[in-house]
């Protein structure tokens, strides 16, 4: 339910890297979302095209996703593994002492113009 | 067909707003006002929870309240109304959190000379309001006991940016099939250090504690 907001941020940021870098038209957003984001890229998608489209530098520009996955490393035998999959126990020895290495992101990598 | 040329960007989509959060501390730190980023689900009781908390600090604190919803005025109304502080009121305009620079805009509404203490009341929303910073000194959640002890599970990020959970409806506990320690220890497992302090806003048990916690990080801040 927070994705317009974050596709508002991204827009903006967008266009600023656009103007500095003297482009008028963007083809393709390039983002990494995290697993665990709390970002759901159908939701990022819909809410991309709907505001996207209102902008004259943005229209018709694809949104691409690549998921980042989640790991978790495990201070308490130096062993990491996915967080998704396994939670905040370390699948390998029990431990709770765990935190989270990669899955977070919500960045925009790059921008694509023709 | 044409030739693609890439851009590479790689920037945080939230690191503006980390930036003016950043920015936003600062200011406060050198006015010695701290801002309390006070976030729960809808219904949560921290309305409730404030005109208590504040009846028992206005002698000792200036405080002054910003109530962030998407419509209305019904919370800001009804601060001031039982508690006589200087409360506003902010509008989102829809969208289901506050960032920091929307906080330090709502800020220059309030008169802060003299002010110690400023409430911030998120938009009630377990998802959004933990993803950007707001410039608060810390956070504070309300759980309220008929949501269920299982939350931090099911809301990890808001449970671990959070360094006070306050745990309201207490009288209700016997309906319910909240279990306390299994919540502390949810809690904890998302945030090691975050402190539990149950309550019942409505008859005011267990509110002092968190009154006093709010004096010793006011204090602190101010140092």
């Amino acid at each position: 339910m927070h994705e317009l907001g974050i596709v508002f941020y991204i827009i903006r940021d967008v266009k600023q890297a656009a103007e500095q870098n003297g482009v008028e038209h963007v083809s393709a957003v390039v983002m990494n979302i995290g697993e665990v984001s709390t970002v759901v890229p159908e939701y990022l998608s819909d809410c991309w095209r709907w505001a996207a489209d209102k902008e004259e530098m943005l229209k018709g520009c694809e949104l691409k996703i690549r998921t980042v996955p989640a790991i978790t490393h495990c201070d308490g035998c130096g062993g990491q593994y996915s967080t998704v999959r396994y939670g905040k126990k370390c699948p390998h020895c029990g431990s709770d002492d765990t935190w989270l290495l990669q899955g977070r992101e919500v960045e925009i990598k790059e921008i694509e113009v023709i | 067909m044409d030739k693609v040329k890439v851009i590479e960007i790689k920037k945080s989509v939230f690191a503006d707003n980390d930036r003016d959060a950043d920015s936003l501390r600062s200011y406060l730190k050198a006015k010695g006002v701290y801002l309390l980023n006070l976030m729960s689900s809808p219904g949560s009781g921290k309305t409730t929870t404030l005109i208590r908390t504040i009846n028992l600090l206005k002698d000792k604190l200036r405080i002054a309240v910003m109530e962030a919803d998407i419509d209305s005025d019904v919370d800001a109304v009804k601060i001031k109304e039982a508690t006589g502080i200087q409360s506003i009121q902010l509008h989102t305009g829809g969208m289901c959190h506050l960032d920091a620079e929307m906080t330090r805009q709502g800020l220059d509404n309030v008169m802060l000379e003299g002010v110690d203490l400023v409430i911030l009341e998120n938009v009630g929303n377990l998802v959004c309001p933990a993803e950007f910073d707001t410039g608060a000194v810390r956070n504070a959640m309300i759980l309220s006991v008929p949501e269920g002890d299982d939350k931090p599970l099911k809301y990890p990020l808001m449970f671990s940016v959070c360094d006070l959970v306050i745990i309201n409806k207490m009288d209700v506990l016997p309906y319910f099939n909240f279990d306390l320690e299994k919540c502390r220890e949810y809690v904890r497992m998302r945030n090691p250090k975050a402190r539990v302090i149950p309550i019942c806003a409505l008859s005011g048990e267990g509110v002092e504690a968190f009154a006093d916690w709010l004096l010793e990080e006011v204090a602190k801040w101010k140092q």
